[in-house]
Formats: structure tokens, C-alpha cells, sequence
């Protein structure tokens, strides 16, 4: 009698068990782990709180996935943080003191992982703010003459060779924070800044909707970045030379 | 309430106009011109020499904005009286030094004045720098000469009323300032000096290991104790006190390392120290490395300090049990389950001063906001520690900073939820 009255707790309390372990486990790609200690993995785990062990990014929606963007891109990133060209006081601090080559190496080793994605978030917003974002994406706004994302960022969105970030991956907050702050000129990059001059043709509602749709994406079936292709190029860019 | 603030205003004012007047009859003015004044010729080992010595200065930190052309100055510098504007230090000859001569940068090393005789503000550490000897400012001077000049006008500090009244820096230097050249000591090794003159000297250690008073001095009886950088809200610990940063049970190898690497068996260096050691330190030869260790392991230490009582260490178990929980998910790969860590690339807590010292600001900030030791030339790709800001919240920050001050026989004190949240509104720098 004894033994069958426990019997329904243990299995109840193995089920919270469970429960407790499948919650935590969301997150577990983003509590330190390495393999040997003389490795790259092991260098780099001062970044995974915030991108994850293999730079998918986390549950948080500030911090970017930057696993397969490309090798120049997050070699600029880490360069501009250290130098304080783009300001982020937490990546500022932890980048202050590194060298070019270690920073090159960091980036490579991000640039080479392919980790699964995050399921998509379904996006906040009404079916014609969609709409408008995916035509921003994939059209552009030529009354705008805002060029579509796709134009540069690559037909998948995954970037482009060897200074354009992939779009894919990326949650609503962080895109609409980096055209923002694009915008008003907090974040910029090598002149000529074309990513400058399409944000300020950009309107609240345009960030919005391109945040959304890009937001919503399945992944790719191939996340690799494009090869460089600057004859297709809307604009000239700094970050492509 | 309002009589006293009219009364200290106006004994501010009187202040400054007694200092006023007797800045006017004591200024120093420009030195003399010299007709007889040797050419300027210095070979390239001078130059060589002297650019090795400007980095045991770490000159370049100070008078260079974060990505700008060397030694061109306007980098501001927060003080508690206001900031100041570091000032251009190419040969520019309309606004740099390009017009100074040899005799007047050793003036200004050595006695904190001038060209046009004005009095520096102790934020240039002419307090350190009045120890180097005229060889060595002259080689200082040949090497800043050889940089490519840059024409940058200097900023106007923005300091506070009084602290914006330079004659007011007589006071400070009465107080404050003893000037003279460092004076070897025969009892002790050739090493042994070389030391001293590069820490007491060059090297200022003392601006950030000496707590420094309302006015901004400090005092020599309390040199090397430790203390709080003002505006960078890290602590500097007491490098006299074992059980601070005190290096007297410290192999010479392991406080050389930390100097010159960045990490050691025994301890890794972060925050500003990770400046130091990027921009000045990891440039020394093993031979300054080794003496300024020396030096240092001599230093009067102190065991004195009752360790805290098993009072002040009591922890809440419920606490405890938290801070362990926090520190076996996130921290033990690294540091490992006893807290040994896997030195030198992952430092160890058990046993390591730093953690323990009275003061656990650093391990707060630590766990807030991670950090990288500097990469240098031995250690070109260090390991870096996660920021948890986002992660634990206050009391968690707390018991885990708790737990590994008192875990594995650490004799620290707990930490209280509301000394993390203090630190948590702070800028990572």
C-alpha cells in the first residue's frame, strides 16, 4: 500500500523533473563548456552567455546570431568594438585589449561553425506590415529608391563575401536596433557607408516591417554566405573592398 | 545650511587669492635660454632606448584618444574634479612640443612644471616621473621627438571651481610632492634597484595601488596599500598586504608572468591592469620584468591582518547552497569543481587574493561582465570569461561571489545583493 502511494509521486516528480531539465536545456548552449582547454572552443567561451556555444545566438533577442557570417565581417565587428568605432560597452570592455590576429582568428572560427537555427518567432505585426517588409526585402522601394536587402545580403540572406552580414537567424530587436542606430548615425562603417545612406531612406514603419518579415524566415537550406559579386551591387560599399 | 556653503565659498575664494599672490611671486617661468645648449643628435639607439622607457611610462595610454594617431593627446580623463584633456605630445611645433627642448622636458618630468612654467596637474604622474634620471628623460625626449608630429590643438581642461586654479597645485605640491631623482640602495641588489626605479619611477604604480584622499594626494606612509580608482570603479589592491595582492608568498616566476603576460599560476590580470599590461608592461625585457618582481615580492608585507573572524564569515547555508548551484552550472568547467582552475590559460579562485581581499568590487564586476586578459606578446590569444549580468540575477551574483570566497578554505567574507546591483548600473570598462 505504501509502495503504490509513492508510486504516483515518483512518476509526478520525475515528470517536473523533466520539465525542469527541458527548460533549462533551451539555454544549455549557453552555459560555458569546452572539450580541452589549448583550443579555439576553449578561447572563445568568454562569448557564449550572449551568442551561444556555437554563435546561434540565445534566447535573448539583443544579442545576434554570429555563426556563418563572413570571416571579414566579424573580423570589422571585433575591430570596431575594440576601437570604439561602434559602441557597445559590454563588447567594448571585452575586446579592448586583444590583437588583430587573435581577433582575425575568433572571427574565422565563428565564420566556419553551422549550427542549427532557432525555430522562428512568429512575427507581431498585421499581414500588410509583412507584405511591405517582404517587399523591402526582396524589391526594394524604388520611389524610395531604397534598394532590396536582398540585392546585397544575398538572394538567401545569408550574406555576401567578404563584408556583408547574413540577415537570417537575426530576431525583430536586434535588426530594428542596427537600422536604427544606423539611422541616426550611431553605427557606421568604412565610407562609402551604403548601409548609411539606405537606412536614412528608411521610415520607423519600413524598420519595422523589414524587421518583421526577415524575422519570420525559415533557414536556408545552405546558410554560407555568397561569393563577393560587386557588378550587382546597388551601391558602393567601404566594407567590400 | 546656506551659511555654510557661503562661508566655504568664501573661504575658497580667499584660498585662491592668497595662493594667487603667492603663485605670483613664486612662479617658475620659463627656464633660461641656454646659449651654450648642446645640438640635438640623438642616434638611433637613444631613440631605441628611449622609446623602450616611454612604454615602461605607458605613456601612450594617456596621451592617445582610443584609435587615434600616437601621443596626439585630447583623450579625456575623468577625474572627481572634473575632467581633464590630455595634451598632444608630438614634435607639432604650434601645438605639440616640437619647440621644447631636452632641459625643459626633464623640468617637466622632474618637477611637474612647465615650459611656459605653468604647474601640472598630478594626473601626469611627475610625482613617479621625478624619480627618472636625466639619461633617461633625455632618451624619452629623443624618441617623442622622432614621432611623426600631428597639429592638434590641446582642449581646455573642465575642471570645478577651485580645482580650475592651477595656483591652487601649490598647495597640492607642498602636501604632496617631494621632487628628486631616485636614489639607489646600496644594501640591496643591482636587480633590487633596477626594480624600484622602474615601479617608484616609470612604471607609476603607485597612481592606482596607493589610495588617494579629498584632494587627490596620497601619502607615502601609506604607499602600495591599495584603494579604489576613482571613475573606473575598480579596486586597486594593496600590494603590501598578503591578503590583498601582497606577493610575499608569490614565486618571482609567477609575479614577472603576471606583469609581462598577463596570466601566472597564480592570478590573471583584467580591468584596467589589462591596459597596463597591453600597452606597457608585456614590452619589458624579462630582465626589468624579473627586478620590478624582485622589487615588489620585497615590499613590506604585512600578515599582520587578522583574517576576518569566523563571524564576519558566516553564510546563510540557504545562501550558500545557491551560490554553489550557480558556480557548479556555470562556472566549474572552467574553474574547476574545487576552484583550481587550469592556470595559467583559466585562472584558480581557491586560494587567489583577489578574490578574497576585503573589498569583492573586482569578483562582483568579474562575474557581471566577464572580461579578457590583454592578448601580448607570450600571450597572444588569451582566454576570456563570459559576462552573467544577463544571466544571474542579484542574489545570484551574490551567492556565487560568496561562495568563492569562502569555499575551499578562502577566507573572504559574503557579498550582499545590493553590492552586485550597485555595480550592475556601472558601464563594463
Amino acid at each position: 500500500m505504501k509502495l503504490l502511494a509513492s508510486t504516483p509521486a515518483r512518476v509526478i516528480a520525475f515528470v517536473a523533473a523533466l520539465a525542469l531539465h527541458a527548460a533549462a536545456g533551451a539555454q544549455d548552449h549557453a552555459v560555458p563548456a569546452f572539450g580541452k582547454v589549448d583550443s579555439m572552443e576553449a578561447r572563445v567561451q568568454g562569448c557564449v552567455t550572449c551568442h551561444g556555444q556555437s554563435g546561434q545566438g540565445t534566447n535573448s533577442g539583443y544579442f545576434p546570431r554570429i555563426a556563418g557570417k563572413p570571416a571579414a565581417y566579424l573580423y570589422n565587428q571585433l575591430v570596431a568594438f575594440r576601437d570604439g568605432t561602434r559602441s557597445y560597452a559590454p563588447m567594448n570592455y571585452l575586446v579592448a585589449y586583444l590583437p588583430d590576429a587573435y581577433l582575425r582568428e575568433m572571427a574565422e572560427h565563428y565564420a566556419k561553425l553551422r549550427p542549427p537555427f532557432a525555430s522562428r518567432t512568429p512575427p507581431s505585426v498585421d499581414a500588410a506590415t509583412l507584405a511591405r517588409g517582404q517587399a523591402l526585402v526582396v524589391k526594394g522601394d524604388p520611389a524610395k529608391t531604397i534598394p532590396p536587402c536582398a540585392a546585397c545580403h544575398g538572394k538567401g540572406l545569408t550574406g555576401m563575401e567578404p563584408g556583408i552580414p547574413g540577415l537570417v537567424g537575426l530576431r525583430q530587436t536586434y535588426i530594428i536596433g542596427q537600422l536604427t542606430s544606423w539611422r541616426v548615425g550611431e553605427r557606421n562603417t568604412v565610407e562609402p557607408d551604403c548601409m548609411k545612406r539606405i537606412a536614412t531612406r528608411m521610415s520607423d514603419a519600413d524598420i519595422t516591417a523589414v524587421a518583421a518579415w526577415l524575422a519570420s524566415q525559415e533557414a536556408p537550406s545552405d546558410p554560407s554566405p555568397e561569393s563577393s559579386n560587386l557588378v550587382r551591387m546597388p551601391f558602393a560599399c567601404g566594407s567590400q573592398r | 545650511m546656506r551659511k555654510a556653503v557661503v562661508f566655504a565659498f568664501a573661504a575658497a575664494l580667499v584660498l585662491v587669492a592668497i595662493a594667487a599672490t603667492l603663485y605670483f611671486f613664486l612662479r617658475p617661468g620659463p627656464l633660461p635660454h641656454q646659449a651654450n645648449a648642446p645640438e640635438m643628435s640623438a642616434t638611433t639607439q637613444v631613440i631605441n632606448q628611449g622609446e623602450y622607457l616611454a612604454r615602461a611610462g605607458d605613456c601612450v595610454a594617456c596621451h592617445t584618444v582610443p584609435n587615434g594617431k600616437p601621443f596626439a593627446g585630447g583623450r579625456a580623463m575623468a577625474t572627481p574634479f572634473g575632467n581633464l584633456y590630455v595634451p598632444n605630445i608630438t614634435p607639432d611645433d604650434e601645438t605639440g612640443i616640437g619647440k621644447w627642448n631636452a632641459d625643459e622636458f626633464y623640468r617637466m618630468m622632474h618637477t611637474g612644471i612647465s615650459r611656459d612654467g605653468s604647474l601640472l596637474y598630478p594626473a601626469m604622474p611627475f610625482a613617479s616621473y621625478t624619480k627618472v634620471t636625466r639619461a633617461d628623460s633625455d632618451a624619452i625626449f629623443a624618441y617623442l621627438m622622432s614621432v611623426p608630429p600631428v597639429h592638434r590643438e590641446n582642449r581646455k581642461h573642465e575642471l570645478r571651481f577651485p580645482f580650475n586654479k592651477r595656483e591652487l597645485l601649490l598647495g597640492w605640491r607642498t602636501l604632496y610632492f617631494k621632487e628628486g631623482e631616485f636614489v639607489a640602495d646600496a644594501k640591496q641588489s643591482a636587480q633590487w634597484n633596477r626594480g624600484a626605479y622602474l615601479v617608484e619611477g616609470l612604471g607609476h604604480c603607485s597612481m592606482c595601488h596607493t589610495a588617494i584622499n579629498a584632494l587627490g594626494g596620497s601619502k607615502e606612509s601609506q604607499e602600495f596599500e591599495g584603494g579604489m580608482i576613482p571613475n573606473q570603479n575598480w579596486y586597486a589592491p594593496s600590494l603590501t598586504s598578503n591578503r590583498e595582492a601582497g606577493l610575499g608568498h608569490w614565486e618571482i616566476k609567477d609575479i614577472a608572468d603576471l606583469l609581462q603576460v598577463g596570466v601566472s599560476q597564480r592570478a590573471t590580470v583584467y580591468g584596467p591592469m589589462a591596459e597596463v599590461v597591453y600597452n606597457s608592461l608585456q614590452y619589458l625585457s624579462d630582465d626589468d620584468a624579473t627586478a620590478m618582481a624582485v622589487y615588489l615580492k620585497s615590499l613590506p608585507q604585512r600578515d599582520s591582518e587578522a583574517p576576518p573572524t569566523s563571524q564576519a564569515r558566516l553564510v546563510d547555508p540557504a545562501k550558500m547552497e545557491l551560490g554553489r548551484k550557480v558556480y557548479e552550472k556555470q562556472c566549474a568547467v572552467c574553474h574547476g569543481a574545487e576552484g583550481k582552475g587550469f592556470p595559467p590559460a583559466l585562472p584558480p579562485l581557491a586560494g587567489n587574493q583577489s578574490i578574497t581581499m576585503a573589498s569583492p568590487v573586482n569578483s562582483i564586476r568579474m562575474v557581471l561582465n566577464g572580461g579578457y586578459p590583454p592578448g601580448t606578446k607570450k600571450n597572444p590569444r588569451p582566454h576570456g570569461m563570459p559576462p552573467f549580468s544577463h544571466i544571474l540575477n542579484d542574489d545570484e551574483v551574490a551567492a556565487v561571489v560568496t561562495y568563492i570566497r569562502v569555499a575551499w578554505n578562502n577566507s573572504g567574507t559574503p557579498v550582499l545583493p545590493n553590492q552586485a546591483n550597485e555595480l550592475r548600473k556601472l558601464l563594463p570598462e
